[in-house]
């Protein structure tokens, strides 16, 4: 396969400045790959016109010498971004065909930068999902085995990277939606501070946790990124007032003397071996590297998923009413009375997974049982945010499993929402506690699947904790490896 | 607890989901199985615990009041199932 | 049976921001559809919301002025519910804790029969909420047409305590809080546009009785008229019904002014489970003592004082007060007004007779020409100055009342913008009254001559001839004559 495409977006970055490659080359070598890998089923829209009209403008920003770094990188979207460009859909039969008439923050922050847009790519619908198979245009699969699942709900950004068809892919986390789908295909993911990336143009899902990030193949890259990606926005009022920093400034720190916290609740039942074993064989490489690891304790997190099911739902239940048929949108065709042409129009718009949540947020809310579920969880999720930061006087980074399996089968779960629910139960506490992490490839479990490594780090410790996997990457090789193939 | 059917009926209604009397039964099963998994959460003690809406604190950043140039209607309006002279169209609206 | 009413008041202001409180789109009235419903009002996925602090400020403005505790913290949350006018299918509002609560208004009650009062009420809460676009019922091929427009303009909603006893004591409240938030300059009150819209909570229970009865909420009443028209209405409806054995059902009724009633408003869906929950797009939104203090500083003496000062400071009667603070600017034509009555009549006059004086033209002439040319007092072509030299003329005998609406209409069709504009008419047309004594007696006996067959009337105990001869004798001087003395003089002369 093409060297280039096995390049980081480090290199990409010197190579396009030194001009040995022009951004409409790579925007043409990853075009024909995603055009000739149309079976994993990763993008939703592409548009070559307009991909390669953003490149040549990269160019000549090049050529005229005042380009940044990333100028004439290619990305891909996931599409819960909203963009003018290309359709967003949010994988829902719901926006089928929906131009948006503005560009989300982290789109308009990226293309300022110069990067390249590749498309629009595949997740679960409304990011609603740990699998990708809730997509209303089919299920991506998993470019390590076409049997698996990418994980979700950045299942197509995941799958993306993996299969090198973009070298950066924008993802959102909520629950998990980064980091499993990272684990699930052997890329790096890294979820930021909940209010650090702007919310502006992400089609909501649950507003107090719902935080965009990065598929990439290396912490050095997604740190790179972040630094065009992050920053405060006036758009959305809950957006972090603080000025931009540079991600990258840690990288080069040394693991030595790194206090590693290992939550021994995320070691109990249900932890399948073979994830276990490769999660410990990374912990045993961050001591080998200097780190100390400090066992500590999560109680209340372990409980994580009802509070997670409970908030998350009821913020989609609302966040998802403007879903109406009225203004954009499905509209039934058999609509009659009003009365009838939102329920028609919103039970075709809508897949199972959404209707579901839907569901569970309407009735966590409804009269009678708001207090016994919504307040009672909104104070569970006070006492897990309360316990990381007890957890941080103890160590400066936590380090567990992401999920407690490899990558399934497609339908394996798919069937049993209850099960699907529970593969969050490793990433849902940082998401309530609102704190950065990530998922890095540590190696491969059953049937040849990768298993990756959570990183948690406090609030706004992005750059400890990409350094930290940096320093990683930099003494392993799991990051640089590319399934067969590809 | 558990979801009964009419508990899954009224949701449905005020969700604006239609939902067949199959699909009602087969949601009442997965609903209920869920609600299992939630209450879990009903062991943890949780008396004079404020209640946490927000990831992090702080207070709402306000804007000015000042007016924008707005993107046109017609750019806005383009993804309306029905639109006429410059309205959404919805049936009839019985006040 | 006695029954006493018990009528409680939910406002709706639209507050006058130049921006929606969530969206940078602009408030202003009567634009193309949907031309002024930004990304934000239309609930296009993806937008969120940014609050506008002038609403913020003007929520302060109101809860200061009402004496209501400022919430150092408040919330917004979201009231879900579908309907097309509501593009996010929920409101974002305030519930648990409001920014304003609590506060009292005084207002001056005038009943049909009966002396006017004075009636405090307490205020529950005022809060900040966004208001719904609008459903035009047209007919769009059998479809409703929805404009968004409107959708996002906000509202400060203010709950009184249902301490209104009467159709009368309801008008007279509203009729206070309009000129109150038209003072403050929080809302244009402009009632055609819907910028003050009033809802009121109805019920009736028999005289003495400790609970109240079942209330009905009644809409659209978007004038003072209607208001009492609607509430005399309801009330009556309910009486009847209890009278007649029936039950008042709790629902919400629209005012209909072409029939004179009111009429069962298809209850919205859902109205009983709006789901409210903290909207987790807004933080809480925190209000400084400073940036209170800030705001209190910038605050204009209130209606309520203002009127309390002409009647104490003044010695005008209530009544005169009352109509004077109708709004500000009325209030502060007439104080300047006054005050350069007094001032230019230069220890000529009492000072409560200059007011009282200036406050007679204030509610007589000029209103009266106001309203003839249609136009507000701020815009009055015979300025403040102007007026309070000509009552000062009147006030030092220079001429008489007759004469001065002579002078006043010449100063408003006129273009002497000049504050003595009414000393250039008076000598321009030698117009100053005659007071020397001698100069009327001349006069008098000349009109005594010439009308002997008034006098044989008035001696043989005519009275009216008497006024003949007034008449006469104030023609003969061309009504320059000070009337007292021409009366006194004739008196005299006729007596003789």
């Amino acid at each position: 396969m093409s060297d280039l495409a096995r390049k980081t977006v480090a290199e990409l970055s010197a190579l396009l400045a030194k001009k040995e490659v022009s951004a409409v080359e790579l925007a043409r070598l990853y075009l024909d790959r995603i055009d000739a890998n149309r079976d994993l089923n990763v993008f939703l829209d592409v548009r070559p016109e307009v991909t390669l009209k953003q490149a040549a403008a990269a160019d000549a920003l090049i050529a005229a010498g005042n380009a940044g770094p990333l100028a004439g990188i290619p990305i891909a979207h996931k599409d819960i971004f909203v963009t003018r460009d290309f359709a967003s859909t949010a994988a829902s039969k719901m926006l089928e065909g929906y131009m948006s008439p503005f560009d989300a923050t982290v789109v308009e922050q990226l293309a300022a930068a110069g990067m390249v847009t590749l498309g629009k790519i595949n997740c679960d619908e409304f990011a609603m999902g740990s699998s990708n198979e809730n997509s209303a245009y089919g299920p991506t699969l998993n470019p390590w085995d076409k049997k698996a699942v990418p994980g979700g709900s950045s299942g197509g950004s995941s799958a993306c990277v993996a299969a090198r068809l973009a070298p950066v892919a924008s993802a959102t986390d909520t629950g998990g939606s980064i980091r499993e789908p990272a684990s699930f295909a052997g890329v790096t993911g890294v979820k930021p501070t909940y209010g650090r990336p702007s919310r502006w143009g992400m089609i909501a899902f649950a507003s107090s946790l719902d935080t965009a990030g990065l598929m990439t193949a290396t912490a050095e890259d997604a740190a790179l990124v972040f630094n065009a990606m992050l920053g405060h926005d006036p758009k959305d009022s809950t957006s972090l007032d603080r000025p931009r920093e540079d991600y990258t400034r840690a990288l080069a720190n040394p693991v030595k003397g790194l206090r590693i916290g290992v939550p021994k609740e995320f070691f109990g039942e249900g932890l399948s071996p073979d994830v276990e074993a490769r999660v410990r064989e990374a912990l045993k490489q961050y001591e080998a590297l200097g780190a100390e690891l400090v066992e500590i304790s999560l109680p209340v997190s372990a409980l994580g998923i009802p509070v997670y099911y409970v908030v998350s739902s009821a913020e989609a239940s609302s966040n998802l009413s403007r879903f109406d048929g009225v203004r954009y949108g499905h509209r039934s065709a058999k609509a009659g009375d009003l009365l009838e042409m939102y329920k028609a129009s919103r039970s075709e718009g809508f897949g199972a997974e959404p209707k579901r949540r839907i569901m569970i947020g309407t009735y966590v809310l409804s009269h009678g049982y708001y207090d016994a579920y919504y307040i009672k969880a909104q104070q569970v999720r006070r006492l897990i945010a309360d316990e990381f930061q007890r957890a941080f006087t103890q160590c400066d980074l936590i380090a567990g499993p992401v999920a407690p399996t490899v990558a399934f089968d497609i339908g394996a779960k798919s069937s049993d929402p209850v099960a699907m629910y529970k593969s969050d139960l490793y990433t849902v506490p940082g998401s309530l506690a609102g704190v950065p992490s990530m998922s890095l490839p540590v190696g491969f479990g059953d049937g040849g699947r990768p298993v990756g490594l959570q990183l948690i780090a406090n609030h706004l410790d992005e750059a400890r904790m990409l350094g930290a996997a940096h320093q990683f990457q930099l003494a392993t090789d799991w990051h640089a490896r590319v399934p067969a193939g590809f | 607890m558990s979801l009964t059917l009419s508990d899954v009926e009224r949701i449905a209604h005020l969700a604006r989901i239609q939902i067949t009397p199959a699909d009602a039964e087969r949601m009442l099963g997965e609903l209920n199985g869920i609600f299992g998994l939630i209450e879990q959460m009903q062991a943890i003690d949780t008396t004079g615990i404020e209640p946490m809406a927000h990831p992090l604190g702080g207070a709402q950043r306000l804007r000015a009041d000042e007016h924008q140039t707005l993107i046109p209607r017609d750019d806005t309006m383009k993804n309306a199932p029905a639109r006429q002279d410059g309205l959404f169209l919805v049936p009839k609206v019985i006040e | 049976m006695q029954w006493e009413v018990v009528i409680g008041f939910e406002t709706h202001t639209q507050l006058s921001t130049d921006s929606k409180i969530f969206s940078p789109a602009s408030t202003a009235f009567g634009a193309e559809p949907n031309t002024q419903a930004s990304v934000i009002d239309l609930a296009l996925p993806g937008v969120l919301p940014v609050l506008n602090r002038g609403a913020v400020e003007r929520a302060i403005r109101f809860g200061l002025a009402i004496g209501a505790k400022i919430a150092p913290r408040s919330i917004f949350a979201r009231k879900n519910y579908f309907y097309p006018d509501l593009p996010k299918g929920y409101q974002i509002s305030q519930y648990e804790i409001p920014v304003v609560q609590g506060g009292t208004m005084s207002f001056v009650v005038t009943p049909k029969n009966g002396e006017p009062y004075t009636k405090t009420i307490n205020l529950t809460r005022a809060h900040l909420e966004e208001d719904a676009g609008k459903s035009l019922h047209e007919d769009y091929q059998g479809m409703s047409g929805i404009d968004l427009n409107r959708a996002g303009t906000p509202l400060l909603e203010i709950v009184t305590e249902p301490e209104l006893r009467s159709s009368a004591e309801a008008v007279a409240y509203a009729k206070a809080l309009h000129s109150l938030v038209t003072w403050l300059g929080i809302c244009d009150g402009n009632m055609q546009e819907g910028s003050f819209r009033c809802d009121a909570n109805v019920s009736v229970r028999p005289l003495g009785q400790k609970e109240f009865g079942t209330r009905c909420e009644i809409k659209n009443l978007n004038s003072f008229r209607f208001l009492q028209a609607a509430i005399d209405y309801e009330v009556r409806r309910q009486i009847e019904l209890i009278e007649d054995g029936g039950r008042v059902v709790q629902e919400t009724r629209l005012y209909d002014p072409d029939r004179d009633e009111t009429r069962s408003m298809r209850s919205k869906e859902d109205a009983m489970d709006y789901r409210y929950f903290p909207d987790p797009d807004l933080l809480p939104l925190e209000i400084t003592p400073d940036w209170i203090e800030q705001i209190k500083a910038t605050l204009p003496e209130l209606p309520g004082a203002m009127r309390e000062r002409f009647v104490r400071d003044f010695g005008l009667p209530e009544y005169d007060a009352q109509t004077l603070t109708a709004s500000a600017s009325l209030a502060a034509y007439y104080e300047a007004a006054a005050r350069a009555a007094l001032a230019d009549a230069a220890g000529k006059a009492e000072a409560p007779a200059a007011y009282k004086a200036t406050s007679n033209w204030v509610m007589g002439e000029v209103s009266a020409a106001l309203n003839e040319h249609g136009i507000d007092v701020a815009a009055a072509p015979v300025s403040a100055a102007q007026l309070g030299r000509l009552v000062a003329r009147v006030l030092d005998g220079t001429i008489n009342q007759k004469t001065a609406k002579e002078v006043f209409a010449a100063i408003w069709s006129g273009d002497d913008r000049d504050a003595a504009a009414a000393d250039t008419i008076i000598d321009a047309r030698g117009l100053k009254q005659i007071s020397d004594t001698g100069a009327i007696e001349k006069l008098i006996d000349e009109v005594l001559a010439a009308n002997q067959k008034s006098v044989d009337e008035f001696r043989a105990g005519k009275e009216k001839a008497f006024n003949a001869l007034v008449g006469q004798a104030m023609k003969a001087t061309k009504g320059k004559a000070n009337p007292a003395q021409v009366n006194e003089i004739l008196k005299r002369k006729l007596a003789g």
